[in-house]
């Protein structure tokens, strides 16, 4: 471990500007992320990196936690830290500011036309993302039943996904899966 | 269009019929915490389901508006998305309480977990738990992008669904490029709600 000091400010400047890249989600800037932490920086091996990215999915929360775990195996808890702000803050006093302008503006035909327009774009790229999603996880006949299964139940009843994900760990665990 | 007709005071979203129960900061900070601890497979899922089915603090329309403004900004959308909400219901304060509830547990958490890791090496069990949580997950945005289409599809302009359709295909079963399918889809979804109204 060199200068700890120089490998905060690297993973502070590092990480906003990589949230600057995160349109649609942390993830679209997980690609770059791996490139500068693997490739460029040496933080940490490629199979170091698939754990930490396993580990962040693994663990609740936003998929930005993925950049909290790079901080905390690069600088510890100070490097935790600084990488989770870096990712959130510049990129949340924006959005204050642009949701204010929004909510001044309710009402404004601009406004609406701009909402409108977004809204169905959005739909359509979170479907995708879905269905990208699936087709990653599911190799085999029963991930597939799974995720089919889940759709369904967490459409037409109202049961609380959580029960449904202990299940799908379980068969995971028992290696069905 | 330059009609600046006086909006609503913004920290009084207009609600449909009943005014919407107006969060306190403690309540968003729980709420938030929840929808983080709660958000394996990410937190999209999670957050419609607390704030328009379980709390009511919005309407499935208000949630779209928002979380597509969210989408279109740079950061983590749901991020963004707690920061817009709190801060429209309870000020800059607000913000910033939403803010914390979401990513200070799950931060605690996975700091844990990461100094487990760095412990005891590499996790075949957890990994293969992994496989079916993903799968289960998939299936949980798939239901959740279904329920917050309902309200495009009860519309009665047809230009919303096909623009959601097209862009599904293009990215999602085509997988197109972003940048080249948002070029052509975005200004023609803009300008056909520009005529709509």
């Amino acid at each position: 471990m060199k200068d700890l000091g120089g490998t905060l400010g690297t993973l502070a400047w590092f990480f906003a500007l990589m949230s600057l890249f995160a349109i649609g989600g942390a993830n679209s800037a997980v690609p770059e992320i791996h490139r500068f932490a693997v490739d460029v920086q040496h933080w940490m091996t490629d199979p170091q990196f698939s754990d930490i990215f396993g580990l962040a999915q693994l663990t609740p929360g936003p998929n930005v936690m993925v950049v909290t775990l790079i901080g905390y195996h690069v600088a510890g808890l100070a490097g935790a830290l600084v990488a989770t702000l870096a990712m959130c803050g510049p990129t949340c006093l924006l959005a204050f500011y642009v949701g204010r302008t929004f909510d001044r503006f309710r009402g404004a035909s601009w406004q609406v036309a701009l909402a409108g327009g977004l809204v169905p774009v959005t739909l359509g790229l979170t479907a995708a993302s879905a269905v990208i999603v699936a087709r990653a996880a599911d190799d085999t006949w029963v991930a597939v039943g799974i995720t089919v299964a889940t759709a369904l139940m967490t459409c037409w009843i109202r049961v609380n996904p959580l029960w449904i994900f202990a299940v799908a760990a379980l068969l995971g665990l028992s290696g069905v899966v | 269009m330059n009609d600046v007709t006086p909006a609503p005071r913004a920290t009084e979203p207009v609600a449909a019929a009943a005014a919407p129960p107006r969060p306190s900061l403690s309540e968003l900070f729980i709420a938030y915490a929840l929808i983080s601890l709660y958000g394996f497979g990410g937190v999209l899922a999670w957050s419609r389901r607390m704030m328009v089915e379980e709390r009511r603090w919005l309407t499935p329309e208000q949630f779209n508006e928002a979380y597509a403004l969210c989408s279109f900004l740079p950061g983590p959308n749901i991020v963004n998305f707690s920061v817009i909400f709190g801060s429209r219901v309870r000020g800059p304060l607000g913000g910033l309480v939403a803010l914390v509830g979401l990513l200070g547990p799950p931060m605690v958490l996975i700091v844990i977990i990461g100094a487990l890791y760095a412990h005891y090496g590499d996790l075949p069990a957890l990994r293969r738990a992994l496989i079916g949580v993903t799968a289960a997950a998939a299936g949980l945005i798939m239901s959740t992008v279904a329920k917050m289409a309902l309200p495009l599809f009860r519309n009665r302009a047809v230009g919303g669904p096909v623009i959601a359709l097209a862009t599904f295909g293009a990215i999602g079963i085509a997988q197109w490029p972003l940048p080249i399918v948002l070029a052509v889809v975005l200004p023609i979804s803009l300008a056909l709600a520009l005529v709509r109204r």
